[in-house]
């Protein structure tokens, strides 16, 4: 099957593009979240279950504690309590732990091992994904059902001192709070007693019921010298001051006739022999977890501690406190706590639990009947119904209680087993389909290398060996494997993945195609190695001769490539860019010395040009600068040396103007200066010195009417910024209000849709056309038009600081098709890699980051008047991308408005296909390699989603591309 | 011929690089508490005035430059002058690349500068010697097929290598590992500096190999 080099492009990256979405929905599990938005009442718990008889009581069992103190010391590894470090460092702690009134647990947490998940999980009692980390980015606050809130709620007062993560995720909730910040790491006694020092006050005063503290000092030890460093055992005797200062102030001084006080010391992670966490290996995610009360019988001996989860604790403080369960909770109550309690209490608290769990099994798992413990949990309930009729009819036998010990078994084993379901849901890579998806991008990428010769050749046409597929043998066995090894996935006991749920026929028509797809790239791979032996006979010298250019443009893109691999490159991903353009500027101006000083002796040469110009005047083509701008040969040689030097400078004052990235981020840059309010007067003379010279530069292309136009719709651009309050209006007398300027912005999107009208129309004008020449002159001032209507729309979008960047950005355009990319004859690859360069960063002049938190939200809000989600996520997908998207609508037409544009177009759609691949699926096998590095959540996953924007962003120029090459088939 | 040759510019090179060497010692030995990070500057300086001293020895006094048509004083002084205008003026042309690259304008603009002076020691100097102030000849060694001598050649390369090496230089400056050399802009003079005594290195032996391949026209 032959496809032309444009539409095989664009095959391939909606191939990528669904591989890609597959891939994403694997990694990111989804978050299994009850059905009900509200947060859970105590009015809503089930009533007691008894049979025969109507539900007497709904009321909840009484609290057990009164106060409660939680001391959560981050990174604290179990063997720095239960070990020998324990015994030498924490000796009253441990003391406490081996014989005094407490219960002890390891606490296993869930990678991410991090701090702000984990105090997620502590919470809330879920287990938050990574797409939760990165989609809540935005808003700080916790709004979830959780612990703290249902606290608050019923009018516990809670006091908090430490890292001021827990400050952020509640605001308001807390009585007293006192933040310290975690980004010094290097402070590692500061921190501590920032929060010791508010100890003595609070313990002495009773105006609190819960109190929270969160030690940092440990955590940064472990990050600056690891977990046998001379500095934790001083760390470790502080620790335990505390929990001695503590314990004896609130737990054994307790008033007589109140519940007993609670103290609680967990971690909310462990760390690595080397210090750092994040991981899952077994000393990051084991911490201890001890509960120390007076209520608690006393030890004789210390005995291995149990294994909990970290997010049982949840539920047992919500019942231990007589608070609801949060409703998103999978952990399940630690039994040893309860053990005071009544037999009926017992029942009750393990009843309550359960039918938080079940719901939740329900509401997230279509499949809820199968499961073992919610059928257990059935069982389980109608037992504990018939026993408390057994109970209320007064039976006070020992058969009874006897009962009542099997019910309680019943009821552990349900809760293990659905907590269990709940938790397999989440916190896992659903392997099977990110092995799906990346097979088939890596397929994708090695089929677009290998059809590389036959892309860029002069026909510009793949031949696709489709038809031989579908015949031969290998192709009907790997579909018969592959749909073997697909079943053999799916029914295995443990499989809960995407690409199973998937309706049948849907999979096995992605295995088919997928099995296809292997076969033809076997055949493409045998033939072009048939080819190189035939040519080796005939020829040995090798017929590839590449320029400086060209290698540089190879290493570009290989060594942007390799360097995604480091999470610092990823964080300053921008300095890369600025440095390949930066030397692409130098390579070209090397390249235009060279061709006005070196080969000016070859006096052919300039003959030949001199006839080229003549030529092109006679034709008349839009692109001779010498018609257009009136400028002479000679001083277009000037003009031609000085374009890489204007370009240059250009982008140094681009990179002052927006810093991104982390490192340097805080750093003041122009943008700030403009903003500043003082500079209101240059910030509006720099808007409309830009707003003309977009005018000026876009305006050559297009028709009067379209002229027009643009002038009125810029004009409306600078009105609505004014509008909003951030130039000044020279004619605004009165000091008006601020207000949206909804008028304006609707103002200026009708010349934007007017604009992109007339261009269409004259698209498809063109198409109709008889005369080849007059159609082709059409479909470029189309095309121009179209373009022009998307600087207008971009101009209305950008914030007033950011006017310069679109002004840059077509200044340097215009300067480069006019004295650079024409005039030095690069090819339709060598002018596609340089644009997509270009685009990359003007991506990150505009002032974005591989941060979801620099995406300006605020761009979907113009001309609206309220949130409507469509247009606001299109508005703020089209500004952010709005770099590369500008330069590859200047791509299509500057190479439709060439002459010997037959082939070009196909070309650099391949090319820009391959430049999106080649990244986006490296990237994605190296996210694959390091799922469980430390700043997976935090760097690699949100690159990772931009990647997949990006990609879906360039399938749709793409598309457009195809869209422009398809005339060349039909009229030659 | 060719062995003649290859041996002559081989043993200059040593002595290049031997200059290197003395240059990095030179502040350790002289100046107290000096160290490559500490006192980089220092360092800069010594290797680059090492390097200078080294090369106007060997070309100029040995007499390897073009021989001049006209040997008057006046003449010979006009050079001198010329070559010291050359060297500022590279050294300031380096100077904006580097801030074009990124470099702070205003702060630390003496680091960047010394850079600046690195490089034209490395490169500019180089040609000065070889060459003279003759922007001509310049041209027509770093155009293509412009090599006319053994010399020009090993000029091409030892001067890509530095410009190279200084461009990887700037490669780790992102990463987050908090090193000493990762402070602006000793990687960038370190590489720099690597990328000259490879150049050094390389260049005979890139000669000998391809001796057979290389034919200069003029000669």
């Amino acid at each position: 099957m032959k496809l032309s080099s444009s539409v095989f492009a664009s095959f391939c990256l909606i191939t990528e593009l669904l591989g890609i979405a597959l891939f994403l929905r694997g990694f990111f599990p989804v978050p299994i979240k009850s059905s009900l938005s509200s947060k859970s009442k105590l009015s809503d718990l089930p009533a007691e279950p008894v049979v025969g008889s109507n539900p007497n009581s709904t009321k909840v069992p009484p609290p057990l504690f009164n106060r409660v103190v939680i001391v959560l010391i981050d990174a604290l590894r179990d063997d720095f309590v239960f070990g020998p470090s324990g015994k030498r460092f924490m000796p009253y702690t441990r003391n406490l732990v081996e014989s005094g009134s407490s219960h002890s647990f390891i606490a296993k947490a869930r990678p991410p091992t991090v701090t702000m998940p984990r105090i997620k999980a502590l919470t809330t009692g879920s287990i938050p994904g990574f797409i939760d980390v990165v989609l809540n980015l935005n808003s700080q606050a916790l709004l979830e059902d959780n612990l703290l809130w249902q606290a608050k709620n019923t009018g516990k007062r809670i006091i908090f001192y430490g890292d001021d993560t827990w400050v952020r995720l509640f605001p308001k909730h807390f009585l007293e709070y006192d933040g310290t910040t975690s980004f010094f790491v290097s402070d590692y006694t500061e921190v501590d007693n920032n929060v010791t020092r508010h100890l003595d006050s609070t313990l002495k005063r009773d105006d609190w019921d819960v109190l929270i503290l969160h030690y940092l000092g440990l955590d940064h030890i472990g990050h600056i010298s690891g977990p046998h460093s001379s500095l934790i055992g001083p760390k470790l005797l502080e620790m335990d001051d505390v929990m001695k200062k503590i314990h004896t102030s609130v737990i054994t001084t307790e008033a007589e006739g109140t519940l007993p006080n609670l103290l609680v010391l967990c971690g909310d992670h462990g760390m690595s022999e080397t210090g750092s966490h994040g991981g899952s290996s077994e000393a990051e995610v084991n911490t201890p977890l001890v509960l120390i009360s007076p209520a608690f019988p006393t030890k004789e001996d210390m005995g291995e501690p149990v294994v909990v989860e970290q997010v049982d604790l949840t539920p047992t403080l919500a019942l231990a406190l007589a608070l609801p369960i949060s409703q998103n909770s999978v952990g399940r109550l630690i039994p040893a706590v309860f053990e005071k309690a009544s037999l009926r209490e017992q029942l009750r608290y393990l009843h309550i639990n359960g039918h938080q769990l079940s719901s939740l099994l329900r509401d997230s798992n279509p499949g809820f009947h199968k499961e073992d413990g919610y059928e257990q949990f059935q069982m389980a309930e109608k037992a504990h119904g018939s026993w408390m009729k057994l109970y209320v009819e007064g039976n006070t036998s020992e058969v009874l209680s006897n009962i009542a010990k099997k019910v309680l078994k019943q009821y552990l084993e349900a809760l293990q087993a659905m907590s269990a379901a709940l938790s397999k849901q989440l916190g896992k890579y659903d392997m099977y389909s990110m092995m799906v998806g990346m097979s088939l991008i890596l397929q994708i990428l090695v089929l677009l290398l290998l059809a590389m010769p036959e892309a860029l050749s002069s026909a510009a046409c793949v031949d696709l060996p489709l038809a031989t597929t579908f015949v031969s043998l290998p192709f009907y066995l790997l579909v018969l494997l592959g749909s073997s090894v697909h079943v053999l996935v799916c029914t295995s006991s443990e499989a809960s993945c995407y690409f199973c749920s998937l309706p049948w026929l849907l999979a096995f028509a992605g295995i088919i195609f997928s099995s296809a797809l292997f076969c033809t790239l076997v055949a493409m791979a045998a033939r072009r190695a048939l080819k190189v032996d035939n040519k080796q006979t005939k020829t040995s010298s090798s017929e590839w001769t590449l320029t400086e250019l060209d290698v540089l443009l190879l290493i570009g893109t290989l060594g942007h490539t390799l360097s995604l691999a480091s999470s610092s490159f990823i964080e300053e991903e921008h300095q890369t860019w600025y440095f390949l353009l930066n030397t692409l500027c130098l390579a070209v101006f090397q390249d235009v010395c060279r061709k006005y000083f070196r080969e000016k002796r070859r006096t052919g040469e300039d003959e030949e040009s001199l006839l080229l110009l003549s030529t092109v005047e006679e034709k008349g083509a839009s692109f001779s600068p010498v018609t257009e701008l009136g400028v002479s040969a000679d001083s277009e040689k000037w003009l031609a040396l000085a374009t890489p030097l204007l370009t240059l400078a250009c982008c140094r004052m681009l990179r002052s103007l927006n810093q991104t990235g982390v490192q340097w981020a805080h750093l003041p840059d122009l943008s700030h200066w403009l903003n500043s309010g003082d500079h209101k007067v240059f910030l509006s003379l720099l808007s409309v010195l830009s707003l003309l010279l977009i005018f000026l530069l876009v305006q050559r292309h297009c028709s009067l009417v379209s002229k027009i136009a643009l002038a009125l719709g810029l004009l409306g651009v600078y009105s609505y910024r004014a509008a909003v309050g951030s130039v000044l209006f020279p004619w605004q007398h009165s000091a008006q209000a601020m207000s949206k300027g909804t008028g304006e912005a609707h103002f200026v999107y009708v010349f934007v849709l007017g604009i992109l009208f007339t261009g269409v129309k004259d698209l498809l004008q063109s198409q109709v056309m008889s005369s080849v020449v007059d159609g082709r002159r059409l479909k470029s001032r189309g095309l121009w038009e179209v373009y022009s209507g998307m600087v207008l729309l971009v101009a209305l979008l950008f914030r007033a600081h950011n006017l310069p960047t679109l002004a840059c950005c077509l200044l340097i355009q215009t300067l480069m098709a006019q004295f650079i990319w024409k005039r030095l004859h690069y090819d339709a690859a060598q002018t596609t890699i340089m644009h997509y360069w270009f685009g990359q960063a003007f991506f990150y002049f505009q002032g974005n980051s591989n941060n979801i938190a620099t995406v300006d939200i605020s761009v979907g809000f113009v001309g609206l008047e309220s949130y409507v989600e469509a247009p606001a996520v299109f508005l703020t997908a089209f500004s952010t991308y709005a770099g590369p998207l500008l330069w590859a609508c200047h791509l299509v037409c500057y190479l439709s408005s060439e002459r010997d544009r037959a082939v070009s177009l196909g070309h650099s759609s391949y090319c820009f296909a391959l430049l999106r691949s080649i990244p986006a699926v490296l990237y994605i096998m190296l996210v694959t390699a390091l799922r469980y590095h430390l700043f997976i959540w935090s760097v690699f996953s949100p690159k990772l989603l931009y990647e997949a924007m990006h990609t879906l962003v360039t399938m749709a120029v793409c598309l457009f591309f195809t869209f422009m090459d398809q005339d060349r088939t039909r009229r030659p | 011929m060719w062995e003649v040759e290859i041996r002559g510019m081989a043993s200059a090179h040593a002595l290049l690089a031997g200059s290197v060497l003395v240059g990095s010692l030179m502040p350790a030995l002289t100046v107290e508490n000096s160290s490559v990070y500490g006192t980089h500057l220092v360092w800069l300086y010594s290797v680059s005035a090492c390097i200078a001293v080294v090369n106007i020895a060997v070309f100029w006094l040995l007499g390897i430059s073009p021989p001049t048509k006209k040997n008057t004083l006046s003449y010979k002084l006009s050079r001198l002058i010329r070559s010291c205008l050359y060297f500022l003026l590279s050294c300031l042309f380096f100077h904006t690349v580097v801030v074009l690259y990124g470099a702070p304008l205003l702060e630390s603009a003496l680091e960047t500068f010394s850079l600046a002076v690195l490089l034209s020691t490395l490169t500019t100097l180089r040609c000065l010697c070889m060459l003279g102030p003759n922007v001509q000849a310049w041209i027509r060694v770093f155009s293509r097929d412009g090599a006319m001598s053994v010399w020009d050649t090993s000029l091409q390369i030892t001067t890509g290598c530095s410009v190279v090496g200084a461009w990887l230089g700037a490669f780790p400056i992102p990463l987050d590992w908090d090193r000493p050399w990762q402070v602006w802009p000793i990687s960038c003079s370190l590489g720099a500096t690597g990328g000259f005594l490879t150049g050094l290195l390389a260049a005979p032996i890139w000669i000998r190999w391809h001796r057979k391949q290389l034919t200069y026209k003029l000669k």
